[in-house]
């Protein structure tokens, strides 16, 4: 008999800016809901190998959703004529609507880069309703690494193949082969201008250094995590993020990148389960 | 170490079959400096026709890669460290420059990474 992981997945449909949206999620395990957020361009496979770790879905029940565009959710009806931008505003309610779709109890999220920098507006606009809070890769602010987003999405270049080959250098080359190439291959996967997209989000409408101050980690813990060989977030970006909130807990992570959960998952867990112990028990 | 490493690219790239057919579209020269010396790099069809130092007159070429000596070899080491792991790392970090016409570099831009990163851990 075939192997078959513990990983369950299903659809439901969701009314997003009043348009019927018809999401993908993925989960595994029972306990405290953990909401994971992917990378922009990217779907919720790069939280598999959560989902596949005992240690963790023991205590956890893991969710993933593809955002609408990516993974196995579709556009939503009439996308042939629009162009696709992620905001602030839609990236929240998203979330929230899945969230309350779902039917779950203060919930745990853990995002990681977009997904990092929305978990800092959950905080600050809606901390009450969350046990903690993660941030992978995340932060109020990062300078650009290169000019012009147009670049992913143009009749004369590969968008998949360009998508991948960009996001090749923010994996730590310690990272495994296959985890690597793993991470890579959402990304060549990827519709044309969805990455694009969603970073409309993470370079423009998301700037939240005028707000992330007003964070109050009193009423619900807020983790951030960075790679150090992330040069889209960096660790100063973090570290300057963190400056301005009051009790956030930070850490920087070795021979990681961009992608911890799904580039090196081995090495990502030491981070991550005292962490999840510790919003367990409450005792750090 | 920087004129190994050019030296050695053409049998780095030519003997490597998945990073000639990941480079088959790719048929361009491009510069590539490091620090006072500068190299044009000839590909054809995946494979490196030829690797010539400078200087040079009126050479064309479409893109440049420009870093000084020290952040090349920062850049093979085996195990580079944050912010010489990539071009881009480099590029960000201010330790390099990316520039002239970027769409053969776009176009084929995984290729061409690995052929820059091909002498890492090898010179």
């Amino acid at each position: 008999m075939a192997e078959i992981e513990p990983i369950v997945g299903r659809y439901a449909t969701f009314t997003l800016g009043g348009r019927a949206h018809r999401v993908y999620f993925e989960e595994a395990g029972g306990g405290i809901p953990l909401v994971c957020l992917h990378t922009a361009g990217a779907d919720g496979r790069q939280f598999r190998h959560l989902m596949n770790d005992a240690d963790i879905t023991r205590h956890y029940r893991v969710l993933a959703f593809d955002m609408p565009w990516h993974g196995k959710s579709l556009p939503p009806a009439g996308w042939q004529d629009e162009e696709y931008a992620l905001t602030t505003r839609g990236y929240l309610d998203l979330i929230m609507t899945f969230i309350a779709g779902l039917g779950l109890q203060r919930p745990v999220v853990l995002g990681c880069s977009i997904g990092g920098k929305i978990v800092l507006e959950l905080a600050r606009l809606h901390a009450s309703e969350f046990r903690a809070l993660i941030g992978l890769e995340s932060a109020a602010h990062q300078a650009p690494w290169y000019d012009d987003t147009g670049w992913l999405h143009r009749a004369d270049v590969h968008g998949g193949e360009l998508c991948g080959a960009m996001m090749s250098g923010l994996i730590a080359p310690q990272s495994p082969s296959e985890a690597r190439w793993d991470t890579l291959w959402m990304y060549m996967m990827s519709g044309p201008g969805v990455f694009k997209g969603d970073l409309f989000f993470y370079r423009t409408d998301g700037d939240l250094r005028d707000r992330v101050s007003r964070i109050d980690t009193s009423q619900c813990p807020l983790y951030l995590l960075t790679g150090e060989y992330d040069y889209s977030t960096t660790p100063a970006d973090t570290l300057s993020t963190a400056q301005q909130i009051k009790g956030a807990r930070v850490t920087i992570m070795r021979g990681i990148g961009h992608f911890p959960m799904s580039e090196h998952p081995s090495h990502f867990r030491r981070y991550l389960l005292p962490i999840l112990d510790e919003i367990r028990t409450g005792v750090p | 170490m920087v004129t190994e490493a050019f030296e050695a690219l053409p049998a780095l790239v030519n003997d490597d079959a998945p990073l000639v057919r990941r480079g088959r579209d790719c048929n361009t020269a491009f510069l590539v400096e490091a620090g006072d010396s500068s190299w044009l790099v000839t590909v054809r069809g995946g494979r490196i026709e030829a690797v010539e130092r400078g200087p040079f007159r009126m050479r064309p070429w479409s893109f440049a890669v420009r870093a000084s000596a020290e952040a090349w070899r920062s850049f093979w080491q085996p195990v580079p460290a944050p912010g010489f792991h990539d071009i881009f790392a480099m590029a960000k970090a201010g330790h390099a420059r990316i520039e002239g016409d970027l769409t053969p570099f776009m176009q084929n831009l995984r290729f061409i990474k690995d052929v820059l990163a091909a002498p890492r851990g090898r010179v």
